[in-house]
């Protein structure tokens, strides 16, 4: 067991007219997730501190936050990997609604825009569609995606212009783009090729860097841009 | 403020069973339908389910519904109703190949269908051998179907409702009239007033100290219904899942034995095959889980300590990494091991409720053992006891139960609001709910912290109304919640405000959580044989003279605990004994 000290932007609207920082001292093991030290603040020293989190083991995609200055979910970093002094501030890019709450409704928003699920009125087969297992890999990583923000709010394209789809968005068009049984790619690039589109990446990498679930954003923008260039996706 | 809204239908709760039900009602353009969840929807727990989703495809060898009927009755310890499971495994098949026509991306076979590997407890020919019935996508099959189903909730333009939760049902003389909901971020009270609701809501594994379950699960479905007059069935089965993260509780799936991963004790031993000689390591869960708690209890934990060690190095780097990517980032992130090269430390975790709200075949909630319908409420998924799962649930059956039954009930939902007049509000709908919150508020400074007591709780509930079971321990955990529930009279909720008030939300969670921890008890002592998950000292076999019967638990007026019990379905599987 070792004492940390935990410096959170707290910040209540309803009370506060601006963000301070507050500091919490804590007792926490190397192996304790921060998410667990948040717990520790929250249960036994000040229960006015305010989160999101449910799954706490990385994949329900609640609890992403600024941890020392970059994008991280608080159940998946431990605490012998931040050091005794953590700050600990909420996603840029979003208005806080309270201290780590930011809302989420515009990332959601941004989601929808680029039809973010199967289109195929094609009549189906009896049984399953056959997919090979080639072509089910070919969007085998951006089906990770567990929308957690880590990646938009990362991304300084995004913070200079809010009305950019963002990379999450592009990622869960890609998951479809990509997806032999899918019919509706080309309406997925048309969005895309928007001016607040694709074309407003500048393969900074901030978002694979963000990505608690290491997916290669990047990568997945850029094959989308190549499939808007080349007119296919199965190009 | 109070606002109010009428519909159709309300599906309280996002998970897969109540966004299933959610596509069905959408479909019909003339009905309004809203779904209401305490989270983003993806966020729910349905997102944590690894393994797979139980179906007989035969995509790559001889198997069949029946089989699949036949492992889930004795997986039950025979205490799973017989057409209610029939129904599951037969529209298993169907439902499957829905999800895959609605862009599920499964895993694939060499020549392009969804792919199968092992299950525990699946077997071929009645119990010969193991077969691969489990459908999966990676380790992430729950993720998927969370992520295509709320892709197609999308698509149908459901309404949703996020982060509101539900924290009271109007029910009315036999008639359910819709749900009291609190907006979390602004600490508004809604009223949704509409003809037919479900309850989706999930499960309660916070109740013990490791537990696989989201901080989410805390039972808040069981335990409004309870305070609403509607009894709870079979709340004495919980299941713990064998695999574990040792100390975090974190689900490690069963598809790591499933593709061929073994449990060995302290000194290296494949200890299953002394448990369970013919599926070994796929034996069902409450027998492996009891199996590790024995060679704990002996003394053949690794080193002494209370865990064991699930081996999956010889399966190699490929399979690890492509079958199961999941579970090796778990392992590398929390406990800093490769699973490729070293063997993972596992004990069991509280995992799955099989007891809950009683319903039948079609979800509609039913009051009482004479199969009394509440009419306008349905219930599915985790929550809901109907019964498939009995006394013990395989793995794959509860993906296979959310979406089965979530259809189910959209449909049934569907056909009631097609011609069912739209039911009376009752007077002062709130004022139940306001006087809970108001309650929760009364401590102004000195109260005892809600982690306090959830702690005191889970750990009580973890050493004696877990997977061995005493007399004296189960009394000393209820005289124990019931101090804990005294205590929690003078609860301090520190946060006073009435935005995204997190504090209270918890200290009213808590609530849920000792109401469900004592019914557990209650009906855990009451159950004096041992069958599946319920496994006691005192009484150590299985009695169907006496028990082969489901309990109901009910509270009337916030009295006392009162039980009866209702008569188990058994078509075509006569209760044998169980071996593996």
């Amino acid at each position: 067991m070792s004492m940390v000290t935990l410096r959170i932007q707290r910040f209540n609207p309803e009370a506060d007219a601006a963000p301070v920082y507050r500091e919490y001292t804590v007792e926490v093991d190397p192996t304790d997730r921060v998410l667990d030290t948040l717990n520790a603040v929250k249960w036994y020293q000040d229960g006015t501190l305010t989160y999101r989190r449910s799954c706490a083991h990385g994949v329900c995609g609640s609890d992403a936050m600024r941890i020392n200055g970059v994008n991280r979910l608080a159940c998946k970093v431990l605490m012998r990997d931040v050091g005794a002094q953590v700050t600990v501030e909420p996603l840029m890019g979003f208005r806080v609604i309270k201290d780590l709450v930011v809302d989420m409704e515009p990332f959601f928003a941004q989601f929808r825009s680029v039809l973010p699920f199967f289109i195929n009125d094609a009549r189906p087969p009896e049984r399953e569609r056959l997919q090979s297992v080639e072509d089910r890999e070919r969007f085998d990583d951006t089906t990770k995606c567990i929308l957690c923000a880590a990646c938009t709010t990362s991304c300084p394209s995004f913070w200079a212009n809010e009305d950019f789809v963002g990379p999450a968005a592009i990622v869960n068009a890609h998951r479809f783009i990509f997806d032999t049984r899918d019919a509706a790619a080309a309406e997925r690039l048309e969005i895309l090729n928007d001016r607040e589109g694709v074309w407003r990446c500048r393969t900074i990498f901030n978002c694979t860097e963000a990505c608690p679930r290491e997916i290669k954003i990047t990568k997945a923008i850029g094959e989308v841009k190549k499939a808007i260039l080349y007119g296919t996706a199965r190009a | 403020m109070i606002h109010t809204h009428h519909y159709d239908a309300l599906v309280v709760g996002a998970g897969g069973a109540g966004m299933m039900a959610a596509i069905y009602l959408s479909r019909n353009p003339d009905l309004k339908t809203a779904c209401i969840s305490k989270l983003y929807p993806t966020r729910s727990h349905t997102g944590a389910a690894q393994g797979g989703i139980g179906a007989a495809l035969a995509n790559l060898e001889e198997d069949h519904p029946e089989w699949h009927a036949f492992d889930t009755v004795k997986g039950s310890d025979y205490l799973g109703d017989q057409d209610a499971i029939e129904t599951m495994c037969t529209e298993a098949v169907d439902v499957i190949v829905e999800l895959e026509h609605m862009g599920l991306p499964f895993s694939r076979t060499p020549d392009g269908k969804i792919a199968q590997r092992p299950f525990g407890g699946h077997t071929h020919h009645f119990g010969e051998g193991p077969v691969r019935r489990s459908c999966y996508a990676a380790d992430r099959t729950g993720h998927m179907i969370l992520q295509t189903l709320y892709q197609n909730c999308i698509k149908n333009g459901v309404d949703f409702y996020d982060e509101f939760q539900v924290v009271d049902v109007m029910v009315e003389g036999g008639v359910c009239r819709g749900v009291v909901a609190w907006h979390v971020h602004t600490g508004d009270l809604h009223v949704f007033h509409a003809k037919a609701t479900l309850f989706a809501t999930g499960g309660f594994g916070r109740v013990w100290s490791i537990t696989s379950n989201a901080h989410a699960n805390t039972g808040d479905g069981p335990a409004i219904a309870l305070r609403a007059g509607i009894p709870l069935e079979d709340m004495e089965f919980y299941q713990f899942h064998p695999t574990g993260i040792y100390r975090l509780g974190i689900l490690i799936t069963e598809g790591v034995r499933g593709e061929g991963g073994i449990l060995r004790n302290d000194h290296g031993e494949r200890f299953m095959e002394r448990y369970a000689p013919t599926m070994k390591d796929l034996a069902s869960r409450d027998v492996v889980a009891r199996a590790i708690s024995q060679e704990i209890k002996e003394g053949r934990g690794i080193n002494g300590k209370k865990y064991v060690y699930l081996d999956a190095t010889h399966l190699g780097a490929d399979v690890i990494e492509n079958k199961l990517p999941d579970i090796a980032d778990f392992c590398r992130t929390y406990l800093g091991i490769d699973p490729v090269k070293e063997p993972m430390p596992i004990q069991p975790t509280a995992h799955y409720a099989m007891g809950g709200i009683p319903t039948d075949i079609d979800t509609q909630v039913i009051l009482d053992a004479h199969g009394t319908v509440l009419t306008g409420m349905y219930a599915a998924g985790e929550v809901a006891c109907v019964s498939v799962h009995g006394a013990n649930r395989l793995g794959t059956n509860s993906l296979l139960d959310l979406v089965v039954f979530g259809r189910r009930a959209g449909l049934a939902m569907e056909r009631f609001c097609r011609t069912a007049e739209m039911p009376g509000i009752p007077a002062d709908p709130t004022a139940r709910t306001e006087a809970r919150f108001g309650a929760l508020l009364a401590t102004e400074s000195g109260g005892e912290p809600a982690a306090r007591l959830r702690e005191e709780m889970q750990d009580v509930m973890q050493d004696n109304v877990g997977i061995f079971r005493t007399a004296a321990g189960m009394q000393h955990a209820l005289d124990k919640v019931r101090e804990l529930k005294a205590r929690f009279a003078k609860v301090q909720v520190m946060d006073r405000g009435k935005r995204f008030n997190t504090d209270l939300l918890e200290a009213w969670e808590l609530g849920n959580l000792l109401d469900l921890a004592e019914v557990t008890t209650v009906c855990a002592l009451n159950r004096t044989e041992s069958r599946g998950a319920h496994m006691r000292d005192d009484f150590d076999k299985r009695n169907d003279v006496e028990w082969l019967k489901h309990s109901l638990a009910h509270v009337e007026d916030g009295g006392p605990i009162r039980i009866d019990y209702k008569p188990v379905s058994i078509t075509r599987f006569q209760p044998k004994e169980r071996v593996y």
